[in-house]
């Protein structure tokens, strides 16, 4: 018994020696921090470059000037520029921008609404294509209808290209071992990679304008069509393609006949999300010159116009909303429309189609209710009227926040000297992951001081961590309450589905209002955009814990609560770390987006490199510390989920 | 007759190197348990030797694990054998090349699964003549013939149904036409009825005894029953582990069984169902009377109760005018006894 007993003692003495060095640790920091404060924090000024930006800086000058010259560009770069720009401008031309010599697109509003309304019919029912037919209508009652067109038309080009490319790539994923290994490492570094960080990088290559806007779209769209395409196929039961191979199918009839068809709904539901990510990525691929509804938010938001922020923020929910619903029907039950239906409609569509074309009535959208301009308004009176009568309770909350955790975290982290943080960062590694994280975190601090960035680093990581911690603990909660009640589930759950389907931007503006721009207002947009996924994940693994040991631990007459703390929480560790894990890279994708509202820092670095010339260089060195600390907290993350699933 | 399908020292080995470990006469002869722990790798079928007689339903019995699946899934390739040989019509189909294994597959065997397998976008006609759509029949043609074993299977009125409008007795009707409608020489069942209810899986019983009857077709049926392979079997093969204990037919496995295994499965079978009187009779002692009745040696005992207990004189088991041996009331009871 003793020979037994011994070595299972053996695991949680050491567990319980882990959180008395992880205290010390700490303590260590904290009492170094005092006598070391505002030592050696490689600060930087909002101005100042260092070396590596000036060279960065040159790099650009030597391209621009280079491009029209060197063969890489001229035949390879240049050559893909101009095809994606031919392919964009092509759409454009047809339904965004005055075009071919004439004053307006080539289809008019009523054509494009009547297209719209058609095969929202076709693929998705009548109800839908009401939707579809109100919302576009709406969008020009806005006053945005060629904004709209814009976006619409960048978000096509790159579906298109996306699923080109992504449904191939994913079927063959899908039957091939081999290609899904190949293919799944590089999905998820284009996944897991803050979207805004590559935009910079694209225009040294493909300079500003649609062409770059594409490719940052298809490098952060095609990823899902892939992956569930690889998935549908791979679901197909296998007894069902064994029948089919046991009567004699060829490879090739089997994935015609029996995988593609069975994979079909799922295989929609890919082309769904790589929509939704392209119309997500398309708005802030304004940030790099990306005409459409996203620049209108940005030129708003840089105004700090929450009024007309509001208005094009709502044509993007708008626009969102139309896809979504029209994508999520076409995955539902196959419809077959009446024949009588199917050719009136194409009646009707031609017929607004060749009206569109020739009046400029049915051409231009010109509205007598124009009711872009009230929404504006109300927006705007909104928000003062929440800045002046709400400070008491929306103050309240941001002081405390502020106060209580983002300024003594980010005191902390940035005023201590940056050997120490290295340091409390290694050790910290190494007792969650051993001598392999450890490495991999002392690498990710080399080359955040490399970028010349520390201190903004720091900055942003205190406010990385503080949104993560909120994440999570709304993840806990939420995601336990609907982890345990099936109807908390039905009720949110659509609510979450709608919530990650927007854009980025969106979350800001009604922050903005309420907040002003502040590290704050940053910091809870980030959380608002990262919760959906951290609750929808820790509910999942709430709901997969096993009925039969939720059941013992009440028969043997556990509280509710003890269930939850005892049972239900320490079985699902699996999914609260990963919902960390998660939680943390969607909230340091929206550093970025958070530089837009004050957040400061690597955001604003990033920001400013878009605009100013001479920052480009900081600009990209800051998108690099941004990927660089969101490779450090992946690997840590996972490396602790590891440590604590086993 | 030559069989149909002859199997000859038939090995699957999944796992590293199994083609070499087949080599191998000393990895051979372990145990699979020693296999596995000494090279990593599972022997599911270990050497396995039978053949099949034409128009005979062949039953391969095993629990679990056993390796009757993979065994049956040898027979048309779908998983692909270590070593042996597997004659089909006179051909060793191991030989066979990728386009000749998808002509066997397409005109001389089709398989029914436990799982249906059933392509849920298709309706119950289009699932039918799936097989014949692959083979280039055209439309036409395809209908007609699903017609006919649509109805054959009793679906008549379901052809524009989907799968999952169907129950699941239903549903293997369809794979049991999407079997037929290629006019296949031989058909495989792989446990076909595990997944229905009691009652409907006695239906379908029901219905491949009458449909073996109508289309004479070599069968050959994988199942867990035991009820169900002495039910349906004209011979029961029994793997345990990957091999052959037994073959023969029912009343040869109850009467005679093998070993202890076969002995303990066949236990609880009502003997008296399946046994017939050669098993039961014994020589004729001088003090019995030879004029009673006569019946023939392959009288099933429950068919003989009320004629041996009836009469006042042993009965004689009698084929061809020779006595074999005589049943008096005795035997009988001991048999029926023995059951309660």
């Amino acid at each position: 018994m003793v020979a037994v007993a011994a070595p299972r003692q053996l695991p949680r003495l050491f567990q319980h020696k882990k959180s008395l060095i992880f205290a010390a640790i700490v303590v260590a920091w904290l009492v170094l921090w005092l006598v070391f404060r505002n030592v050696g924090t490689l600060a930087l000024g909002a101005a100042d470059l260092t070396p590596l930006h000036r060279w960065i800086n040159g790099v650009n000058d030597a391209v621009g000037a280079s491009r029209n010259s060197n063969p890489v560009f001229l035949y390879f770069f240049n050559e893909i520029r101009l095809v994606i720009d031919e392919f964009v401008t092509f759409i454009q031309a047809l339904i965004a921008q005055p075009s071919f010599g004439r004053p307006v697109p080539v289809i008019g509003w009523l054509g494009v609404v009547a297209i719209a309304g058609f095969v929202s019919l076709a693929v998705a029912g009548w109800r839908v294509a009401l939707l579809t037919v109100a919302g576009f209508v709406f969008l020009g009652l806005q006053g945005l209808w060629q904004e709209s067109m814009d976006t619409l038309s960048l978000t096509l080009a790159a579906v298109v290209i996306s699923l080109l490319a992504g449904i191939p790539l994913g079927i063959w994923a899908g039957l091939s071992d081999r290609a899904n290994r190949v293919l799944t490492p590089v999905l998820d570094f284009m996944q897991t990679m803050p979207t805004f960080v590559y935009l910079a990088p694209l225009t040294l290559f493909f300079l500003i304008g649609p062409a770059s806007a594409t490719i940052a779209t298809l490098i952060y769209a095609a990823p899902p069509a892939i992956r569930i395409t690889a998935h549908a196929i791979r679901s197909v039961p296998r007894n069902t393609v064994e029948a089919s191979e046991s009567l004699g199918a060829t490879r090739n009839q089997t994935l015609v006949k029996v995988l593609l068809p069975s994979a079909r709904k799922t295989i929609v539901l890919g082309v769904n999300q790589t929509i939704m990510a392209a119309l997500a990525m398309v708005t802030i691929a304004a940030l790099i010159d990306a005409p459409g509804l996203g620049k209108t938010v940005v030129k708003a938001l840089q105004t700090l116009d929450v009024g007309t922020a509001f208005n094009a923020g709502l044509a993007i929910v708008v626009l969102a909303i139309v896809l979504d619903r029209v994508t999520t029907a076409a995955a539902g039950e196959r419809r077959k429309l009446p024949r009588w239906a199917l050719f009136g409609g194409l009646g009707v569509t031609g017929v607004c189609v060749y009206l569109s074309h020739t009046y400029l009535w049915a051409a231009e959208f010109q509205s007598d209710v124009e009711i872009g301009s009230s929404i504006n308004k109300g927006a705007t009176a909104v928000t003062e009227w929440a800045q002046d009568s709400l400070p008491v309770l929306t103050g309240g909350f941001k002081d405390f926040v502020t106060f209580a955790l983002i300024n003594p975290l980010q005191a902390l982290l940035a005023e201590s000297p940056w050997f120490l943080v290295a340091l409390v960062v290694v050790a910290l590694s190494f007792m969650v992951g051993g001598v392999r994280s450890a490495i991999v975190s002392a690498v990710c601090i080399a080359l955040l001081i490399a970028t010349g960035l520390w201190q903004d680093s720091m900055i942003t990581l205190a406010s990385t961590l503080v949104a993560t911690i909120l994440v999570m603990l709304l993840g806990i909660v939420v995601g336990v309450w609907m982890g345990r009640s099936r109807r908390a589930d039905r009720f949110i759950r659509p609510v979450l589905d709608a919530a990650q389907v927007m854009p980025a931007f969106v979350y800001l503006v009604p922050f903005l209002a309420l907040f002003s721009a502040s590290r704050f207002t940053a910091i809870i947009a980030a959380v608002v955009f990262a919760a959906p996924v951290a609750i929808k994940i820790i509910a999942d693994g709430i709901r997969a814990v096993s009925p039969a040991t939720v059941e013992a631990s009440t028969a043997l007459g556990s509280s509710s609560w003890q269930t939850i703390v005892k049972v239900q929480l320490p079985m699902a560790r699996g999914a609260l770390t990963l919902a960390a894990n998660q939680g943390l890279i969607y909230v340091l994708s929206m550093v970025v987006v958070g530089g837009l509202v004050g957040a400061g820092a690597l955001g604003y670095d990033v920001v400013a490199g878009f605009s100013q010339g001479q920052l480009y260089g900081k600009g990209l060195a800051a998108g690099l510390a941004i990927v660089v600390l969101g490779v450090m907290l992946d690997r840590l993350t996972q490396a602790a989920a590891k440590r604590w699933t086993n | 007759m030559d069989p149909v399908i002859s199997v000859r020292d038939l090995w699957k080995v999944f796992g590293p190197n199994a083609s070499q470990l087949v080599a191998s006469d000393e990895l051979k002869a372990l145990s699979r348990q020693e296999l596995m722990d000494r090279t990593g790798a599972v022997a599911a079928v270990r050497g396995v030797d039978f053949d099949v007689a034409p128009g005979e339903m062949f039953v391969v019995m095993g629990l679990s694990g056993s390796g009757k699946s993979t065994l049956v899934r040898c027979l048309t390739r779908l998983v692909e054998p270590t070593a042996g040989t597997i004659v089909f019509e006179g051909e060793n189909i191991l030989d066979a090349d990728a386009k000749r294994l998808r002509d066997l597959r397409r005109n001389k065997f089709s398989m029914v699964f436990q799982h249906f397998g059933l392509l849920p976008h298709r309706t119950v006609a289009d699932n039918v003549g799936y097989g014949l759509e692959i083979r280039g029949v055209p439309r036409a043609k395809r209908g007609e013939r699903s017609q006919e074993v649509i109805d054959l299977v009793g679906l008549s009125g379901y052809e524009k149904s989907y799968p999952d409008q169907l129950s699941g007795g239903m549903q293997q009707r369809v794979g049991l036409a999407r079997a037929l409608a290629g006019d296949p020489d031989v058909l495989f069942f792989d446990e076909p009825f595990s997944a229905l209810d009691p009652l409907i899986r006695r239906d379908m019983q029901s219905e491949v005894i009458r449909l073996h009857r109508e289309v004479g077709k070599t069968m050959v049926f994988i199942t867990h029953d035991l009820s169900e392979a002495l039910k349906l079997g004209d011979r029961i093969l029994i793997m345990r582990d990957g091999k052959v204990v037994q073959v023969g037919t029912g009343d040869e496995l109850v009467g005679a069984p093998a070993d202890d295994y076969v002995r303990d499965f066949v236990r609880d079978v009502p003997k008296s169902h399946v046994l017939t009187l050669k098993w039961i009779m014994r020589p004729p002692r001088p003090d019995d009377e030879l004029d009673g009745p006569e019946l023939s040696p392959e009288t099933v005992v429950r068919e003989a109760v009320r004629s041996v207990l009836g009469a006042d004189k042993p009965v004689k088991v009698v084929r061809d005018g020779e006595l074999l041996g005589v049943v008096a009331d005795e035997e009988i009871l001991g048999v029926v006894a023995g059951e309660a």
